[in-house]
């Protein structure tokens, strides 16, 4: 654990920014992630608020030097509160043409480019589709341009190090962190560190890492450099105190599910299904042994739903996890748990669609799966994640829901949430609220369907408890005995018990709350999941221009809040911001009948902020 | 403490009205589990009946202990999920043709494949009995039904072939009828640890009548079944035929024994570890053939799927899990606003 101080950046002359975005990209091998991590861990040190991004190609191991198979990695981190990773870069550090090819096109209008021109040969050139060299041939007037021959520079830095060519030009992406350290006036010791405990195997590499860093720091501090390029400073966020560790969202819905168990006092039984980008979930909990938590690895998108099912049946909360088109498989099997009323959690990283769409990239078009997605009147619990950090509460609040109201619930997150990170302050688990399920075991008056008359969940019996033993299924059951029923007047109690067990949960969670803004007025935007961030900074930076914008954003789908629809129907229009064609504002205008507008898109890229004050700056003007 | 109550058949039966029809071979089937059930000595409340969908899935509900009726094809999923959560529970699984082998084929196949601990009954009709007597992926080719009125002509899957192939480590058959029979195939089922594998040729009366009696009507069950039992010769048709490898072939052929034939000792000897030779008796074909009835193949692995997971949770989890889920929150880099 380290202690963020402030570091004495050594040059005093710093030009002093409120928050930057830099962007990192190489190909895969250039070790683009490893170089984001260490400048996010330093820049968390440094006090600064921060969020992160890592953006991979859709291919595993493309050919070097193609625009396909460019890695990046952003980082937005400033002395304010960070929302979004930013709209785009202010600066790019391009690793090659590729990068600079594929990346260029969303750096600001007079970023800075950091490039290592010793890759800009002839070859690489055409790979990624220049004619001319960029470096050279003027296009890139526009920008403040910085090319270095980082490869050679890397190269002379190490000629004493013992490493052969190609294990020396590995050691380049530390070069160029160096460099970036420089420019923002980073502590270099903790990466020392890092770099001195990741390769104690190999203490030649770590100190050849380290020379590298420490040659591209002082390139920073020597050099002359061309014009327009300097030396920054940006003050320690406003941070609350306490103990912080960044966090993914896969990592934090990973340890909310833990979490969530604990509280109900059950096993957690997690299956799954490879799948582009849930997997990373299946990883994180697949290492969560000591915690008793048991994985599996099923044959199917079905069976993982279904032994979710037979373990919650047994006694676990039962939990699976895919992405839209895996999600679609497990329909079937989640009508099983609705009609067997059992709990069930489905969490779904959503990406572009329809079909395989783009796996790589993030989308929010399965609400309507989520909210309406199955045969039959078939209602289930959906939430929905804002953030990283907010799926661990999230993932909690699905382990609540679901064991207390015997339902399945969907965990609605989405490619964006899942990779991204921010700084978490470290949860303390025994302050967390406890919710113990508490097992049917008493045979008097039992049948499977009893209901709690309050919550109208059915008890829990779980095989192995004397006296309980009951089928259950598929098929409608009888409301008072659970025995097989196909009495017409009893299927429509039961579907009615049904849908009444799930819109009463109404009553079980929040009001909703206006999270900036007045509660009523002339315009409400209203979000869900991922665009929290992009929002939540729009709305910020119009209602600092004074204009009479809110903003609600919602995390219980379905059921929705009870106070909702009177809280909409305060403003005069509501802006419905979502990454696909307008499902929520559906959503909403069928419930509510309020005439809700849609800010809708689908091009596999989050929300931009400019792109949001934008809309809300045309409905104020209206 | 008391000694425990003997359990009798009907204690495992259910109030609830049984709807098979008439006739139908199900009944005999429910009649020898529900006759076997009490010498395992598991309590009710300890074992669990889980089935798909179809005629046969309907047998948990007439079954007093604990049931599950899933979704079509799916039940060695939601087994597999039951005995990974609790590897106590003695699970039993019911399935057909069609939901076995069919929609539920790949399901089938892992729980084989990963030896999940439970007993696998697997109804065989050869035929869609539930939607009205389609044809399944065991009708033999030719068979005539509502989807194949000129007969069908695509080639069946041999139950116990894919089982083995499967890698299933006990496979047995037996049939409805056969009431002294398939007792002895059950018990010996649920003897194995591991998944074991029953095929159980099932008399459909009303889509599929006497689609078996070429081998299993009692006028001709003799000379076209063979009863395996380990350590035996492979005799059947009252000791006068038995079953030897091809000489210069890797094939079983039929020979008369004794006067005129070839002696017992030139008979192949039942060796029920062999996958090799089950996979023979499995897929014998033609009138000349027997059907081989009893445990096929039988060779248990040191330990489960189920058993491994539990060994493995159980060998790494924390005494407090509280405590080590907030070492593991604050593991890697961590730093500290003051």
């Amino acid at each position: 654990m380290s202690t963020a101080v402030a570091y004495e950046p050594e040059r005093l002359d710093r030009r002093e920014l409120e928050s930057v975005v830099v962007r990192f990209a190489g190909d895969s091998g250039d070790g683009v992630q490893v170089t984001g991590a260490q400048f996010t861990q330093t820049t968390a040190l440094a006090g600064n608020d921060l969020a992160t991004f890592p953006d991979f190609p859709a291919e595993i191991r493309a050919p070097t030097g193609t625009t396909f198979g460019v890695s990046a990695f952003q980082i937005n981190f400033g002395a304010r509160d960070i929302k979004t990773v930013g709209d785009a870069p202010d600066v790019l550090v391009a690793f090659n043409p590729a990068a600079l090819k594929v990346e260029l096109k969303s750096l600001k209008p007079g970023g800075v480019v950091i490039a290592d021109s010793g890759t800009f040969t002839d070859r690489n050139l055409e790979k990624a589709g220049f004619g001319d060299n960029p470096l050279t041939d003027g296009s890139l007037a526009s920008y403040r341009l910085m090319a270095v021959d980082i490869s050679q520079r890397t190269l002379d830095a190490l000629k004493t190090s013992g490493l052969n060519k190609r294990e020396a030009l590995r050691c380049k992406n530390f070069w160029a962190l160096g460099l970036v350290y420089w420019m923002f006036g980073r502590d270099r010791k903790p990466t020392h560190s890092w770099l001195a405990q990741k390769f104690k195997d190999r203490p030649d590499l770590g100190a050849a890492n380290t020379a590298a860093l420490d040659a591209g720091h002082a390139y920073g501090e020597t050099a002359e450099l061309p014009e327009g390029i300097e030396a920054y400073v940006i003050p320690p966020a406003a941070i609350a105190p306490g103990t912080y560790r960044n966090i993914t969202g896969y990592e934090a819905i990973a340890f909310g599910l833990a979490a969530g168990a604990q509280l109900a006092e059950l096993p957690l039984f997690f299956s799954s299904y490879p799948i582009t980008p849930a997997s990373t979930l299946l990883h994180a909990l697949a290492t969560m042994a000591e915690l008793g938590v048991t994985t599996f690895q099923a044959e199917d998108e079905i069976a993982a739903a279904c032994a979710a099912i037979g373990a919650s049946y047994s006694g676990s909360i039962g939990v699976t996890s895919s992405s839209g088109p895996g999600v679609a498989l497990k329909t079937e099997a989640i009508g099983l748990a609705v009609a067997t009323e059992l709990p069930l959690i489905v969490v779904n990283s959503q990406r572009a669609g329809p079909s395989t769409g783009m796996p790589t990239k993030t989308e929010q078009s399965d609400l309507y799966q989520a909210v309406f997605g199955r045969n039959a009147d078939t209602h289930v619990v959906v939430l929905s994640a804002r953030s990283p950090a907010d799926c661990f509460e999230v993932a909690i609040e699905a382990v609540r829901l679901a064991t207390k109201y015997m339902t399945p619930v969907i965990l609605l997150t989405d490619g964006y949430i899942a990779n991204a990170a921010e700084p978490w302050p470290l949860p303390k688990i025994d302050t967390l609220a406890p919710f113990p399920v508490k097992f049917r075991t008493a045979p008097e008056g039992f049948h499977p369907f009893l209901r709690d008359p309050g919550t109208l969940a059915r008890v829990w019996a779980v095989p192995g408890t004397p006296g309980l033993e009951h089928r259950i299924g598929g098929i409608e059951k009888a409301y008072d005995s659970g025995h097989i029923s196909y009495e017409p007047a009893n299927h429509q109690r039961m579907t009615d018990v049904r849908v009444a067990k799930i819109a009463g949960i109404a009553d079980d969670i929040p009001l909703q709350t206006v999270d900036s803004g007045a509660t009523s007025g002339r315009i409400a935007v209203v979000g869900w999941g991922s665009t929290y961030g992009p929002i939540s900074r729009a709305v910020d930076n119009v209602r600092a221009r004074g204009g009479a914008v809110a903003h609600i954003h919602l995390r219980h789908m379905w059921p929705m809040p009870r106070n909702l629809g009177t809280l909409l129907a305060g403003y005069d229009k509501v802006l419905v911001a979502e990454m696909n064609k307008g499902q929520l504002a559906t959503i909403l205008r069928a419930q509510y009948l309020v005439p809700a507008e849609s800010l809708s898109k689908v091009n596999g890229q989050p929300f931009k902020i400019a792109e949001i004050e934008a809309a809300i700056n045309r409905l104020l003007e209206q | 403490m008391n000694a425990p109550i003997k359990l009798t058949p009907k204690d495992f039966a259910t109030d609830q009205e049984v709807r098979w029809c008439p006739g139908c071979g199900d009944y005999a089937i429910l009649k020898s589990v529900l006759g076997v059930l009490p010498d395992f000595g598991v309590p009710r409340d300890k074992t669990v009946f889980v089935s798909g969908i179809g005629c046969s899935s309907r047998f948990p509900y007439y079954v007093s202990t604990y049931g599950f009726h899933t979704i079509h094809g799916r039940a060695p999923a939601i087994a597999t999920g039951i005995k990974l959560a609790n590897p106590e529970l003695d699970v039993w699984l019911v399935t057909g043709d069609g939901d076995g082998l069919s929609i539920g084929g790949n399901h089938l196949l892992h729980v084989l494949r990963r030896n999940v601990n439970m007993q696998i009954l697997l109804f065989n009709n050869e035929i869609y009995g539930l939607t009205k007597g389609q044809y399944s992926p065991t009708s033999r080719p030719g068979t005539r039904s509502p989807s194949t009125p000129y007969g069908s002509f695509d080639p069946p899957v041999i139950a116990a072939a894919f089982a083995l192939g499967a890698g299933a480590r006990f496979v047995a058959r037996s049939i409805d009828t056969l009431q002294k029979h398939l007792p002895i195939v059950l018990k010996r089922a649920h003897d194995h640890i591991g998944a074991s594998f029953v095929e159980i040729f099932q008399n459909c009366i009303v889509y599929n009548d006497a689609v078996f009696d070429d081998f299993a009507a009692k006028d001709v069950a003799a000379e076209r079944q063979i009863h395996l039992e380990h350590g035996k010769p492979l005799l059947f048709a009252g000791g006068r035929k038995g079953l030897r490898v091809k000489p210069g072939s890797l094939a079983l052929e039929v020979v008369n024994v004794g006067e005129g034939g070839v002696g017992v000792g030139e008979v192949l000897v039942h060796d029920e570890t062999n996958r090799i030779l089950a996979t023979m008796l499995a897929t014998m074909e033609g009138a000349d053939f027997p059907v081989a009835l009893g445990v096929l193949y039988c060779n248990p692995a040191a330990s489960s799927y189920d058993a491994e997971v539990d060994r493995r949770i159980k060998k790494r989890v924390s005494p407090d899990r509280r405590a080590a889920l907030t070492r593991m929150l604050a593991r890697g880099a961590t730093w500290t606003v003051s």
